[in-house]
């Protein structure tokens, strides 16, 4: 059993989707952010508006209004999904089958949000999310939303130069995922850290050589010059 | 195939995709050409992404590839209707069907509503001091100075003041019903307690005002905007105890599809609320508050009612077929 926060979905053309989903901490993050914006908004508006008396003081009633159960709406529905918030979190809100968000699931989440508050400071929803297996709260129950985490636009990794070296055991589908983990990943480790996985691959080499062999190794599973 | 080689063959084809894609999600139209290639080249990064898992090409590529199916996929998949020929369609037959296919809530929460606001009203007729049971000593002042014939000061009222109202009904109101639909969710006893409350309350300003001598004040002002104020009330309440419902008593479906089939019921009904609401409020703020005439103001009062009621009973509804099994929905 895997105990990541990763949903796989099935798509019909027969890919699989892996969709990270994203827990209370950055969503309420996310809320916070949206929050400073809309009364920062409010605020920008409310100065003008005063000039024009009470007929000002009514139609700020009106954009606080709006404000408060259409800012969501409006944005995740016409943004991919995010709220300003959202995406400086980079989180976006999708369907339970992958598929982006539509203005009805939008105000569905939206409109339930008061269920998700109840009894203050969204208790509700927060139990709610840590019982079910999505992280969903009420709104997203409701919805079949989700929050995932949108990934950053990652540029395919930069071709490695150097030597290569066909490895001296046959290569099993687990020891290349290995092989290339190490490979993308060890420009995050140290030396030394590099050198004692390595040696665990040739205990009888010296742990530089084995790193070196080790590295030379992964260029030709990658299929380096 | 080497993973270099496999990058190499197909790597012009993912670039052309991410060109759409950033184009497709500026919500910019990409050229028609590009747009023909669109679903081919999403197809085949299918097979390649499923290729690269197959073969263990490094993480870093499937990620890449992962990537870029999720972005395509978020495009392919989005849908969107034409908004005008919905709205028509929503308010000639939708909104209507919507409201009577789960007439047996509607029906209750307007009952909440009514028996109590008569239960409330009974009681301060006998009891005028049980008025203070239900309504803060505040409220009871600010109602009196809202319709009381001899406190009230309507010389001062302007174009202003009708829309400070404006936004004030819009901001009040609409939150009211979107809350009392939430409250369903929690096994429909908010959506209860909210009826049961603006009923009492309604029952309690109506039995007090009738005693003060401000009784036709206070009707010729809510009469007109009280139809579809107090039936988009009903609505809403009627919708939040058919949430409350999907979760207590699910039937033959999980609790959660029943939630979200009871969700995809009620939205049509909330839309409807919303519009409703707002017609309310501009009854109120423009209409309710003009001085006329007793008989004027309960005419077209009585009018909203009527048209209202018979347009949510019978608007949109099919004539039955000859000879068909079903007749009407």
């Amino acid at each position: 059993m895997r105990i990541d926060d990763q949903l796989h979905i099935d798509t019909p053309e027969g890919a699989r989707l892996t969709l990270s989903l994203a827990g209370p901490l950055p969503r309420a993050l996310a809320y916070g952010i949206d929050l400073a914006i809309r009364g920062l908004a409010l605020a920008l508006v409310a100065i003008p508006l005063m000039l024009f008396g009470r007929g000002g003081m009514g139609l700020y009633l009106v954009l606080l209004f709006l404000m408060e159960w259409f800012y969501p709406v409006l944005f995740e529905a016409l943004w991919q999904g995010r709220t300003p918030g959202k995406r400086m979190m980079g989180l976006a809100v999708v369907h339970g089958n992958g598929a982006p968000l539509g203005f009805n699931g939008s105000l569905v989440r939206n409109l339930l949000r008061t269920a998700d508050l109840f009894p203050m400071f969204y208790l509700t929803g927060f139990v709610v999310m840590l019982i079910t297996r999505r992280a969903q709260r009420l709104g997203d129950l409701a919805a079949d939303t989700l929050v995932i985490h949108t990934p950053p636009a990652r540029p395919a990794r930069p071709h490695q130069d150097g030597d290569s070296e066909a490895p001296d055991w046959p290569l099993s589908r687990d020891d290349q995922l290995v092989l290339l983990a190490f490979t993308d990943r060890g420009a995050r480790l140290s030396a030394e850290r590099q050198e004692e996985l390595a040696a665990l691959a040739y205990p009888e080499l010296a742990p530089t050589a084995a790193r070196a062999k080790l590295q030379r190794v992964a260029r030709h599973v990658l299929g380096g010059a | 195939m080497r993973q270099s080689q496999f990058e190499q063959r197909y790597r012009p084809q993912w670039e052309r995709l991410e060109t759409s894609l950033a184009a497709l999600e500026a919500r910019r139209r990409p050229n028609a050409a590009a747009l023909t290639d669109f679903t081919a080249d999403y197809q085949s990064l299918c097979h390649q992404l499923a290729l690269a898992r197959e073969r263990g090409y490094s993480l870093a590529l499937q990620d890449y590839l992962n990537d870029l199916m999720l972005r395509a996929h978020r495009q392919l998949y989005r849908y969107r209707t034409p908004l005008l020929p919905g709205l028509v369609a929503f308010f000639t037959g939708g909104f209507p069907r919507a409201v009577r296919h789960q007439w047996r809530w509607h029906l209750v929460s307007t009952l909440c509503f009514v028996l109590s606001a008569g239960l409330v009203w009974a009681m301060i007729l006998h009891d005028p001091e049980l008025v203070h049971t239900v309504v803060g000593p505040q409220q009871v002042a600010e109602l009196e100075e809202m319709y009381h014939p001899d406190l009230r000061d309507v010389s001062g009222r302007d174009r202003q003041d009708d829309v400070m109202m404006f936004g004030y009904y819009i901001y009040n109101n609409i939150g009211i019903a979107f809350r009392t639909f939430a409250g369903g969710l929690l096994l429909g006893v908010g959506a209860l307690v909210a009826m049961l409350f603006n009923g009492s309350f309604f029952g309690a300003a109506a039995g007090h005002l009738t005693l003060a001598g401000a009784a036709q004040p206070f009707f010729t002002f809510v009469i007109a905007h009280g139809a579809p104020e107090l039936i988009a009330i009903f609505l809403a309440g009627g919708a939040g105890l058919r949430m409350g419902w999907a979760v207590l008593a699910p039937g033959s479906w999980r609790r959660v599809d029943a939630l979200r089939r009871a969700a995809t019921e009620c939205l049509p009904v909330m839309y409807g609320v919303f519009a409703l609401l707002v017609l309310a409020a501009f009854i109120e703020a423009f209409w309710s508050s003009r001085e006329l005439a007793p008989q004027i103001k309960y005419g077209v009062g009585a009018a909203c009612w009527a048209l209202l009621v018979l347009y949510l009973l019978f608007a949109g509804r099919q004539r039955r077929r000859q000879g068909g099994p079903h007749g009407s929905e």
